[in-house]
């Protein structure tokens, strides 16, 4: 087999806001895909996946390491690459036809040729009949098909998908991906390969051949899972359930060492542990509310749940359950090992007591364990009128994140404050005040 | 046996084929008479065309006046794309050109009429095409900053995932600008056009027929046709071209901007359906025509051809997309920009100075704080007024459905139509003119108060006012508590517009006449009008720097602050 696309030790950051430095997102990444295989980019938000899929289709360049196509260094869009995207991103001003032909309108092929390929390829999807409706006049589901048509009608080497299920409905989902996987397995796909970017582990191991695991701050390989199942992925084969298990304890420990069958070698990354500023360590964006609600269905289900059952219990993209989780170990209410959920004696008298005596268990756990919210109470009281301006704290995390990140970081931070009552927050004037709680104390 | 709808519809020859031929020989005809004069030459500019007062003509002058708006608008679409275009894709354009249209925007146009006049004439001798070229110019500067504007903010706030789609897929320059970012701006682009079209009509009656350094210059238009009259102290002259300016007015939004519109809806954004699309007769009339697609379908080859021509020339950019960012070269450029501003001041401040003295200076600005006074109470007048019937309006669908174009309508019409009858009867009762002026001033800008009062009442949400109902809130408490915050920003935006349009209008509301009788009220726009006709540079210069200096610095201290506190506070 010989490798059609290659990222060569790419890394990718972007610049700090003032010249603060920059902020890496891919961290000396090597990936390749051959002829003839399904790859899956496994992460989580962090892990740069998407900036991966952008950067070997030639859509953003690499800080520094390079992307090679069909023996060619890959300088501006990648021809041999054809996109589906998350959101579809449908012109919604054209017809079915027109959006199909843009690909080949871009190619400059004729206008009988084009009608004559875009036919066909929105036959194999399956949306004859709706020609000329505008996207706005289907479903989610239906959208997607004339994505998929789109990247079809190129006949591209590589499919490349960026979380092309995510934006649907569970079951139009299910329908899209078997249907997408029978004509691979049909060998009647009309690209000789695909990268596939998710965070939804079953997706993953359903679709993919190898399953690379990107880890996050920044993203890298954490290493290669092949899936070693005959196609079509039996979702009933212990061994599909193995390999899924296996992959949420990776994906819950980000220190474990990930191996495949084979034992693809994998780097170890070893977390530099340099971080020393409050204000550098990331907070997972999730409402108090929202962690309460996790411990409170934990303590009803019993402890010691594995972590692949209670995001199927949830129902929640995966991504977004274990960010919850993350900020309920964060907070020490609760603790994973070995891909499972145990809840700590906080965690339970957290999501079972009064809204007062959560206040008072959160107000502790917050101080002790998330430094940015006890350096702003601090500093907050170590002013004469315990106020301060919002602007002060933004710029001590925009030396760490992006602008957006950064704004999002101090809203999660203000979040806790607020609930715990260590500080206030006025919208109007972007100011901080020192909460009744500590004001008292 | 009758045919069906069905058939009747994929009849060979139409009802609405005919009409649609018909229409289109009729259109054809038309533009050729009218622009046909356009080209007539005037011997020295001393002897230009005489206007006849007989109504008859006037279908004629409105023909050419209407021609003239459409030039503009072309003009201005041209200007649209390619000003908008570098400021959005170029980061040091952008620089320059957005403070530039921010200052372009606020500055009153109607004071650089003589110099534009001058210009122009001096570049077309012994041929209208010079008037022709001015006015059309007044038509342009009413229309393109906010086109451009609302095109830049369109191309800056494109959907990332399309962006991503259309590079993917390996568009041409020249293909992405048609299938997505001129799509993409276009809903903003034909609302603001059709806005500032209506504005328009305002500075195309003030700019036929003007006196610019003593001498006055008349094109056969409808403008000048309603100047004459009022020389003539014609009232029934007056009368007829009142009612022709509404038939027009009438007939563009039915058979351009309407059509426009519905058809513009295409390029909505949102991935759903809108609930009720804008409806157009003649663009459904249209769309039932074989003979449109017929010819649409003989257009295809020639635009294809066209296109793929383009597209070959603007091939995707191979190569890296936009490299580090020199810090060096960004404060290099800083620094010119700041010289050049600097020494653009120094020259002006110096020119007016040398010539005018610091006494004037002081007079002049003295004469800015009438206008502004007047704009002032113009504004609380007419939020007093019209808000509570704005906000009675908007509450109810009904009445808001055929209230709405109605406004519009009177928001279009240019208001130095009715300046005759006002300064009739301020002859006739004694009004005083630094009182009258303000009246004349509102004629116009209270529309745009009236107008999103109602668009404000109806973003208030149902289930709020179901609310205030529901806990009893009444009279004050009701206007405190839910009315006033809820219309707070469509107020701003509709008193912004309204402030815009008052200072423009005191150029020609301060300075009025009816025969020989002249009634002139101290102020500002006095001051350059009467500068301007004695062509007077330096103090030309002066007065519109002074308007502008007020109209910037009461928008930044006045509206911006306004705007923010609307944004952050009042955001339904």
């Amino acid at each position: 087999m010989t490798d059609l696309i290659s990222a060569i030790d790419v890394s990718k950051s972007f610049p700090l806001p003032e010249g603060k430095g920059e902020f890496a997102v891919l961290d000396r990444v090597d990936v390749e895909i051959d002829a003839g295989e399904v790859v899956a980019l496994l992460g989580r938000s962090g892990s740069g996946k998407s900036t991966l899929l952008r950067i070997m289709a030639g859509l953003i360049p690499p800080s520094s390491g390079s992307v090679r196509s069909s023996g060619r260094t890959v300088n501006g869009p990648n021809p041999d690459v054809a996109m589906v995207f998350q959101s579809f991103a449908l012109l919604p001003w054209l017809t079915v036809i027109e959006n199909v032909e843009l690909g080949l309108e871009a190619r400059g092929l004729g206008r009988t040729a084009r009608t004559q390929r875009a036919l066909k390829a929105i036959d194999t999807v399956g949306l004859d009949g709706f020609e000329s409706a505008y996207p706005k006049e289907l479903s989610g589901g239906m959208k997607q098909r004339v994505g998929f048509a789109r990247a079809f009608v190129v006949e591209p080497k590589v499919l490349f998908m960026d979380e092309p299920f995510s934006a649907l409905d569970v079951l139009t989902a299910e329908n899209l991906r078997g249907e997408m996987d029978e004509l691979w397995n049909a060998g009647t796909f009309p690209a000789k390969s695909i990268l596939i970017v998710t965070h939804n582990i079953e997706e993953a191991v359903f679709l993919a051949d190898r399953v690379v695991v990107l880890g996050t701050n920044p993203g890298h390989v954490r290493g290669v899972v092949t899936i070693d199942l005959p196609r079509p992925h039996d979702r009933n084969s212990a061994r599909f359930r193995a390999l899924t298990e296996y992959l949420y304890k990776v994906m819950t420990t980000p220190t474990m060492l990930v191996e495949s069958a084979q034992a693809t070698p994998s780097r170890v990354k070893t977390t530099t542990g340099e971080t020393t500023s409050p204000f550098a360590r990331p907070l997972p964006h999730v409402r108090v509310g929202t962690i309460s609600g996790l411990l409170e269905l934990i303590v009803d289900m019993g402890t010691g749940q594995e972590v692949a059952r209670l995001a199927e219990r949830l129902a929640l993209p995966v991504d977004d359950f274990l960010t919850i989780l993350d900020a309920a170990v964060l907070l020490h209410f609760a603790e994973v090992s070995e891909g499972c959920v145990t809840i700590t004696p906080v965690g339970r008298d957290f999501a079972t007591a009064t809204i007062q005596l959560s206040k008072v268990l959160f107000r502790d756990q917050v101080l002790e364990y998330v430094p940015i919210v006890a350096t702003i109470t601090r500093t907050l009281a170590s002013k004469e009128n315990k106020t301060m301006k919002a602007d002060f704290f933004l710029d001590l995390l925009d030396e760490y994140y992006p602008p957006a990140e950064a704004k999002q970081q101090f809203n999660t931070a203000i979040e806790w404050g607020r609930y715990a009552e260590l500080f206030e927050y006025d919208a109007a004037d972007e100011r901080l005040k020192l909460g009744g709680a500590t004001a008292a104390a | 046996m009758l045919p069906g709808p069905g058939p009747l519809r994929r009849a060979s020859f139409g009802l609405s084929d005919a009409a649609v031929f018909l229409g289109a020989i009729g259109l054809l005809a038309l533009v050729a008479k009218l622009g046909a004069g356009a080209f007539t030459s005037f011997a020295p500019p001393r002897v230009v065309p005489a206007i006849s007062l007989d109504p008859h003509n006037l279908p004629y002058y409105a023909g050419r006046s209407t021609l003239r708006m459409f030039i503009g608008l072309t003009a201005s679409l041209v200007f649209t794309f390619a000003y908008g275009y570098a400021a959005a894709r170029s980061r040091y354009a952008e620089r320059i050109l957005i403070p530039l249209l921010d200052i372009l925007q606020s500055v009153p146009v109607l004071g650089f009429l003589s110099i534009t006049v001058t210009g122009f004439i001096a570049l077309f001798p012994g041929s209208l095409l010079g008037l022709e070229a001015a006015s059309i110019f007044a038509i342009f500067t009413a229309q393109a900053w906010n086109m451009a504007f609302s095109f830049y903010q369109s191309l800056r706030t494109l959907p990332v995932d399309l962006e991503e789609a259309t590079a993917a897929y390996r568009l041409s320059y020249w293909e992405r600008f048609v299938r997505l970012e001129v799509p993409a701006g276009m809903i903003g682009l034909v609302w603001n056009a059709m806005m500032s079209f209506g504005g328009g009509w305002f500075f195309l009656a003030a700019s036929e027929a003007i006196s610019v350094l003593n001498r006055s210059y008349t094109l056969p238009g409808i403008g000048s046709y309603v100047a004459a009259a009022v020389t003539a102290k014609d009232m029934s002259a007056l009368g007829w071209a009142v009612l022709t300016m509404a038939g027009v007015i009438f007939a563009v939004d039915q058979l351009f901007w309407r059509p426009l519109v519905a058809w513009s809806d295409k390029f909505r954004l949102e991935q759903s359906a809108s609930a009720s699309p804008p409806q157009s007769w003649l663009y459904d009339l249209l769309r039932g025509s074989r003979l449109a697609g017929f010819a649409g379908a003989l257009w295809t080859p020639v635009s294809d051809a066209v296109s793929g021509l383009l597209s070959s020339l603007t091939p995707v950019r191979r190569g890296r997309a936009a490299g580090p960012r020199s810090v060096t070269a960004d404060r290099l450029y800083t620094l010119a920009l700041v010289v050049l501003v600097a020494v653009l001041a120094i020259v002006g401040v110096r020119f007016i100075f040398s010539s005018v003295g610091l006494a004037e200076v002081e007079k002049v600005a003295e004469l800015g704080v009438y206008t502004t006074l007047r704009v002032l109470v113009l504004l609380a007048f007419a939020t007093v007024i019209w808000t509570p019937i704005g906000v009675a309006i908007g509450f109810s669908p009904k009445l808001a459905r055929v209230m709405q174009p109605i406004v519009l309508f009177f928001a279009s019409f240019p208001a130095n139509f009715i300046f005759p009858f006002a300064t009739l009867a301020f002859l006739q009762y004694h009004v005083p003119i630094n009182i009258g002026s303000i009246l004349l001033m509102a004629l116009g800008a209270q529309w745009y108060i009236l107008f999103n009062s109602i668009a404000g009442a109806q973003s208030i949400p149902t289930d709020l006012r179901e609310m205030a109902d529901d806990i009893g809130l009444k009279g004050r408490q009701r206007w405190r508590r839910l009315i006033i915050p809820g219309i707070f920003s469509s107020w701003v935006t509709g008193g912004i517009t309204a402030s815009g349009g008052a200072w423009n209008a005191s150029i020609v509301s301060e300075v009025v006449t009816w025969g020989t009788s002249t009634l002139t009220a101290a102020g500002l726009g006095a001051y350059i009008a009467e500068a301007t006709s004695k062509g007077d540079w330096p103090r030309i210069t002066l007065g519109v720097g002074m308007m502008s200096l007020y109209v910037v610095c009461i928008n930044r201290v006045l509206w911006r602050r306004l705007y923010a506190l609307a944004e952050r506070k009042y955001h339904l």
